[in-house]
């Protein structure tokens, strides 16, 4: 009987309860089978095989990708498991980069962590032999291949979550490598930033950039007043890395540790999300009455927006124009409350601290400034912050709380819950009903978009119309949202897009934490914050208020629109050197192969193979410069190439050899005469 | 083409023999890569021309309606006596001439058509024996051999499906479509006993049941032409020499499971094979044995063929599907099987090019006709690449259960220049090597995995006393390490560090502890890799250290290579009793490694000597020796 629905785990009787695998199994009874790859979000990959486990007829088996049977005996921790686990370690430690001490990960590497579990003295085998260049060419990531366990976390987390793909493996065997496609550079490909492949990185292959020293030379630079904004989603979990249970609300003693920081003034960045609420929801009323540029996108999130400018140029007008709030913040700053202090821009230094790392590429794009300056000269991450506090040796603990300082301190709970998801799209609902109606709204609580569900639908009538809104965070929710629009089975007024799962809670710039249950207590700790605010409406801030009646005059005006709101292009997927693929002496002829989407389904990529094979049954290899490229823009009439530059489209694998001979033999020949 | 019947087939097959009756002679020239590449083109166009300026008439195509009987030229798939080609065979008389040049075409045609002797000069002569053999069947090397996969290679062309039909080509398809149900042709396949002959031996039956059962909307049929071991080349000879029955056998699978779609993997590197296969499937289109309503069946069944990119780990399963798909070819954890979700997440049977080629037999002949073939549990044959130091190398085809000893000393006609045996590697880089005390070991999946080896796809590499065992490990390391995908850690990171310490045994940089290392790591390997091109890949370590550790131990404490191939641990010395102090030898030597003086015994110092073996040929008295 004990048969029916039970394995035997290391002699223990366990009942299998629908689940998937043995290692579910095996951590429901307490036994913490050791993993790098294996993560609930992320789909089954199998290869750390940390997780083997012996099953009795079968051997050695990974417990990630074996499901239990009823009968199955299993050892969790056998010699033959113990010796496969011990020599993974080994085999990734001989090849891994073992300068512990300066890593960025020190103390919360999980290789580091699982090595020292398994008491992994030795390492029997010889150094790595290649050291491979760093990456750091982003402005929000700095990659290290000579760290990387190829655990390929990163790959399906950019492609399966983020629907975005810039991580893949290249080369085999141990010449294996994680990189961008064609080996670019991450500021050369369609990376947003938003850094979730650094999040669940178990070593330190790929880590936030650390800028605090850019924050140690401000804070020592007497020519500058440095302040400092704070987003909503770091209050919830800084305390995490002080040993603080997550979604803690920690704002006073952050502020203290702000100004004992050194910082002259610290200040909430919660007061130019209600801006945004404001000046977005005024933006939406207007487009709702002309009926034009809608769905409107929320466009807070940078990591969001930059995806947009790679993957959804068709939407970039249905875009808010609005800022994200730190940019807002930036801007009035150096624009205006310079003024007010006698300083020019250059001499403000404005600092954020931000869950995100796409924030720091955000600060640095060169339409957000005043004057030739940065509206923001630097983005701290909330684990930099933690740093600094750790190494200026404060007790974050015994800190005593301390309140932000005027005039960007006074906030709402509108501005506060920026951090989770589905936070903008309720502080718009809070406003959109006011605003149109003139009536106050009772019922300030949207509990339809809040939580983590893929995607979160609300509608709410306003003035006898429906406004239907959604809600998506994980830019891959983003991407199915985007593709229904076009095909016409999705239909909605208002759409809060969040490159993070979770929201802003869950940024990479936050304490890095591998489990859903954390982001809740943090998102627990944002509406317990909202719930605590004296005011929950971002246009009942008197603050808000001020700034129109002092520098912006009215939301949407043109001094808003100065200071508040921006543009967005195109941007192509891939930028830097051309790829190359037959490099010639003396090219004579240049020919570029889109490989972009569009074209690839269209068969570019046979028409660029068959050409491969053309210039060489013609032997003019030496004579053509043959590359790939993505996307000339013709995407309707690929496969497009182009021969130096006239484009020519509709090249299929069985024109193509008609076009080589009419266009690019005759061209050669025309050139050799 | 106008709606099939079933009949159609036995029409066509009467009508196309009689064509084939009516030919007075054919002159068939190998055709396979082996030959082409030795010229047997130009040896099949001298043979057509010589035929044709004697005014005989010449058949390119036997099967135009002419009345006159005549002499055809035509090219044939290979006949897996690769090393003796290009070859020519006369039909019906059974000759085959080997190593034939154009040249050769007008003796050869003179003989033929007045009736003369054979060209001796051109018949296989018995390295050993001396003995020369008219017919191919007679040759010890066919002789041996029961050719029921390879029944058509080298017999018809492969490039004619008619030549199949009418050879009974499609029969077995006929049947199953107008007599059986997928559950009876299951049933069938079951009871033949027939094993994946990929390798792995697992009962195809039972694939094909699994796959049956399964209930989708869209399953496929794959078969895996990515061959990949180095030296083994028994599917692409199939593919060449006859494709239409591996179509026939994906055509059977597809009805039997239920699948409409089909795709043939193959090596891009073949691209002779996937000419043919290009041209065998354009043909059965053309006459309804592929497509829509399958000879005026409802079944349809349509095949695609996908060039792979070469890499060794899309013969794994999981990875070819990964790799059809248009994915980085990396093998994912089974469960899922194939047979639950294959590509596009749909159930898949995929099996091995030489598994297709025995299916249309199996279903007209029986499978009682099979089982009896081979041994129990091991029913069938089994191709083999036999390369090496023996004297015959090629293609085979023996029973399952045959020894060692028959394939090498029989079949392979023994070693070559009177050495002696040492060990055969089979199964390439997932195999292992077996010794002289395995020869009378039976060729079987059970017997070989229990040996540590395994018959992987074939290949089987005979080496004989100067072949140093640690080399041949370090080599084939070598090679996983560099087909290894790179996903999991036992395999990426495994083989490189085993390969390191084989590399430092080699060099003379070995270390008494690298041999405890060296086995602790291979089972760690073997015990933790994902796919079965990490799980095997220790086989050559294994084996090696099993059946040949005191030559490791040579190396790594030692310091010497038993076989002299090593040449960081060759050593010379002089020995005194030969030496007469001539000084000849430290004349030559380029370093300045010899001294001694005149007339009494020279000596050598090992820590300047760079083993460039200059002063062993110099020296007149034969007295600096190796070792």
């Amino acid at each position: 009987m004990e048969q029916k629905n039970t394995v035997l785990i290391d002699g223990q009787v366990v009942e299998i309860n629908g689940e998937k695998n043995i290692l579910e199994l095996t951590r429901k009874i307490g036994i913490d089978i050791p993993t790098f790859c294996y993560h609930s979000e992320l789909s089954l990959y199998g290869a750390c095989r940390m997780c083997v486990v012996e099953v009795e007829g079968r051997g050695i088996m990974a417990s990630c990708s074996t499901p239990p049977t009823p009968g199955m005996k299993i050892l969790t921790n056998s010699p033959r498991v113990q010796r496969v686990r011990r020599t993974v370690l080994e085999l990734l430690l001989a090849n891994h980069d073992r300068e512990c001490t300066t890593c960025d990960r020190n103390g919360s590497c999980k290789l580091q962590d699982l090595s020292n579990r398994f008491g992994v003295k030795k390492i029997r085998f010889g150094e790595r032999d290649v050291k491979l260049p760093l990456d750091h060419s982003s402005r929000s990531l700095v990659r290290d291949p000579n760290k990387c366990i190829l655990c390929g976390d990163c790959v399906r987390m950019c492609s399966e979550v983020q629907g975005i793909g810039v991580l893949d493996f290249a080369g085999r065997g141990s010449q294996t490598v994680v990189a961008p496609a064609f080996n670019k550079n991450l500021a050369e490909v369609e990376c947003v930033n938003c850094g979730q492949c650094a999040a669940v990185c178990p070593t330190g292959a790929i880590v936030v950039k650390d800028e605090t020293d850019r924050a140690w030379a401000a804070l020592n630079d007497p020519t500058k007043t440095v302040v400092v904004q704070v987003a909503p989603a770091v209050r919830v979990a800084l305390g995490e890395e002080f040993g603080l249970p997550a979604g803690e609300i920690v704002t006073g003693k952050l502020v203290a540790a702000l100004k004992r920081l050194g910082f002259d003034k610290v200040f909430d960045t919660s007061i130019t999300a209600d801006l945004t609420v404001i000046e977005e929801t005024n933006e939406f009323i207007k487009r709702l009455q002309s009926g034009e540029r809608l769905p409107q996108f929320t466009s807070c999130c940078p990591g969001w927006v930059k995806f947009a400018e790679h993957n959804g140029a068709d939407f970039l007008n249905n875009l808010s124009s609005c800022r994200s709030p730190q940019q807002m913040f930036g801007s009035l700053v150096k624009k205006h409350w310079a003024k007010d202090l006698g300083k020019k821009p250059d001499e403000i230094f404005v600092v954020s601290i931000m869950p995100c790392t796409a924030k720091k590429y955000e600060a640095a794009l060169s339409n957000m400034t005043t004057e030739g300056v940065a509206d923001v000269d630097l983005v701290l991450t909330t684990q930099e912050l933690a740093r600094m506090i750790r190494e200026a040796g404060l007790v974050f603990d015994q800190l005593d709380v301390e309140s932000f300082d005027t005039p960007f301190g006074f906030t709402t709970g509108a501005g506060v819950i920026f951090g989770a998801t589905g936070g903008v799209a309720e502080a718009v609902l809070r406003a959109a009903h006011e605003f149109v109606t003139g009536q106050p709204i009772e019922q300030v609580n949207f509990e339809a978009v809040r939580g983590f569900a893929d995607r979160k639908e609300a509608t709410v009538e306003i003035d006898g119309q429906e406004i239907k809104v959604a809600v998506v965070h994980g830019l891959g929710n983003a991407k199915k949202l985007l593709e229904e629009i076009r095909e016409g089975k999705a239909d909605y007024h208002i759409i809060e897009v969040m490159a993070c799962p979770g929201g802003c809670i869950g940024g990479a710039g936050q304490p890095i934490s591998p489990d859903r249950e954390t982001k809740k207590q943090r998102a627990k700790g944002i509406y317990n914050a909202d719930k605590l605010s004296q005011l929950r409406k971002a246009q009942d801030n008197p603050m808000v208020a001020k700034f129109y009646e002092r520098w912006l005059k009215e939301p949407n005006s043109a001094e808003a629109h100065e200071a508040l709101h921006t543009t967005y292009s195109n941007r192509g997927r891939i930028t830097g050197e051309e790829i190359q693929l037959i490099a010639g002496e003396q090219p004579k002829v240049d020919i570029a192969v889109c490989v972009g989407t569009c074209c690839y389904l269209d068969g570019s990529y046979d028409t660029l193979q068959k050409l491969m094979k053309l210039t060489e049954t013609e032997q003019v290899q030496d004579r053509i410069n043959l590359h790939a490229t993505f996307c000339l823009e013709q995407c309707e009439k690929g496969p497009v190439i182009k021969v130096d530059d006239e484009i020519i489209n509709a090249v299929t694998p069985e024109t193509v050899e008609k076009v080589f001979k009419e266009k690019i033999l005759k061209k050669l020949a025309a050139a050799g005469e | 083409m106008s709606k099939q019947t079933p009949n159609q087939l036995a029409q066509w097959k009467k009508e196309w023999r009689q064509g084939f009756e009516r030919e007075k002679a054919r002159i068939l020239v190998c055709a396979g890569t082996g030959c082409v590449a030795n010229g047997s083109l130009d040896v099949y166009a001298a043979l057509k021309q010589e035929v044709e300026a004697r005014g005989a008439y010449v058949t390119v195509d036997v099967l135009l309606e002419k009345e006159e009987t005549g002499v055809s030229v035509v090219k044939s798939g290979c006949h897996g006596f690769c090393e003796m080609g290009p070859l020519v065979r006369l039909e019906p008389s059974g000759i085959l001439y080997t190593k034939v040049k154009a040249e050769d075409a007008a003796e050869i045609v003179a003989a033929l058509l007045d009736g003369k002797e054979p060209v001796e000069r051109l018949l296989y002569r018995h390295p050993v024996t001396n003995e020369v053999y008219a017919e191919e069947e007679q040759i010890p090397f066919y002789h041996h051999q029961q050719r029921t996969a390879l029944v058509h290679c080298g017999q018809i062309d492969p490039e004619e499906i008619r030549e199949y039909i009418a050879d009974g080509g499609y029969e077995g398809l006929q049947k199953v479509l107008t007599t059986m149900t997928p559950e009876q042709v299951c049933q069938e396949i079951i009871a033949s006993g027939l094993r994946g002959r990929g390798g792995g031996g697992f009962p195809t039956g039972r694939k094909w049941e699994f796959t049956r059962i399964e209930k989708s909307d869209q399953k496929y049929v794959v078969c895996n032409g990515d061959e990949g071991d180095p030296g083994a080349f028994m599917d692409r000879s199939l593919l060449e020499g006859d494709p239409h029955r591996i179509l026939e056998g994906m055509a059977i699978a597809g009805y039997a499971i239920g699948a409409n779609e089909g795709y043939i993997y193959v090596r891009a590197e073949y691209p002779l094979a996937v000419q043919r296969l290009k041209k065998a499937v354009a043909d059965a289109e053309k006459y309804g044995l592929l497509g829509q309503n399958i000879l005026g069946t409802d079944f349809s069944f349509t095949l695609k063929i996908k060039e792979g990119a070469g890499a060794f780990v899309c013969g794994e399963e999981t990875a070819l599907l990964a790799s059809i798909e248009g994915k980085r070819g990396m093998p994912s954890p089974k469960p899922p099987f194939p047979a639950q979700s294959g590509l596009w997440g749909k159930p898949t049977l995929i099996n091995n090019v030489e598994t297709f080629a025995n299916i249309p037999q199996i279903i007209v002949k029986g499978a009682d006709w099979f089982s009896q073939i081979g041994t129990k549990n091991n029913a069938g044959t089994k191709t083999f690449a036999i390369t090496g130091q023996v004297a015959n190398t090629g293609l085979i085809e023996v029973p399952l259960g045959t020894t060692l000893r028959e394939v090498v000393f029989e079949i392979g006609g023994g070693i070559r220049d009177g050495k002696k045996f040492k060990a055969v590697q089979i199964g390439g880089p997932s195999g292992g090597c077996l010794t002289k005390e395995h020869l009378d070991l039976p060729l079987d999946f059970d017997s070989l995995q229990a040996a540590g080896a395994m018959i992987g796809s074939g290949g089987l590499v005979v080496m004989d006393e100067s072949t140093c065992m640690v080399e041949v490990a370090r080599f084939f390391m070598n090679f996983t390490q560099n087909e290894s995908c790179g996903k999991c850690v036992p395999c990426r990171e495994g083989t490189k560090r085993m390969l390191e310490i084989l590399q430092r045994a080699v060099d003379g940089e070995g270390q008494p502890e690298d041999v405890e290392i060296l086995q602790d790591l291979a089972e760690a390997v073997r015990d933790g890799s994902l796919c079965g091109l990490g799980k095997t890949a220790p086989n050559p370590v294994l084996t090696m250290l099993k059946y040949f550790k005191e030559e490791y131990i040579a190396h790594v404490v030692d310091k010497k290579c038993p076989a002299g191939v090593c040449s960081a641990l060759k050593g010379y010395w002089i020995d005194p009793e030969k030496c007469k102090g001539c000084s000849k030898c430290a004349r030559h030597c380029p370093v300045n490694a010899i001294s001694g003086e005149i007339k009494k015994p020279y000596t050598i110092d090992e820590t300047v000597c760079i083993r460039c073996g200059a002063c062993v040929s110099t020296c007149p008295f034969k007295a600096i020796k190796e070792g």
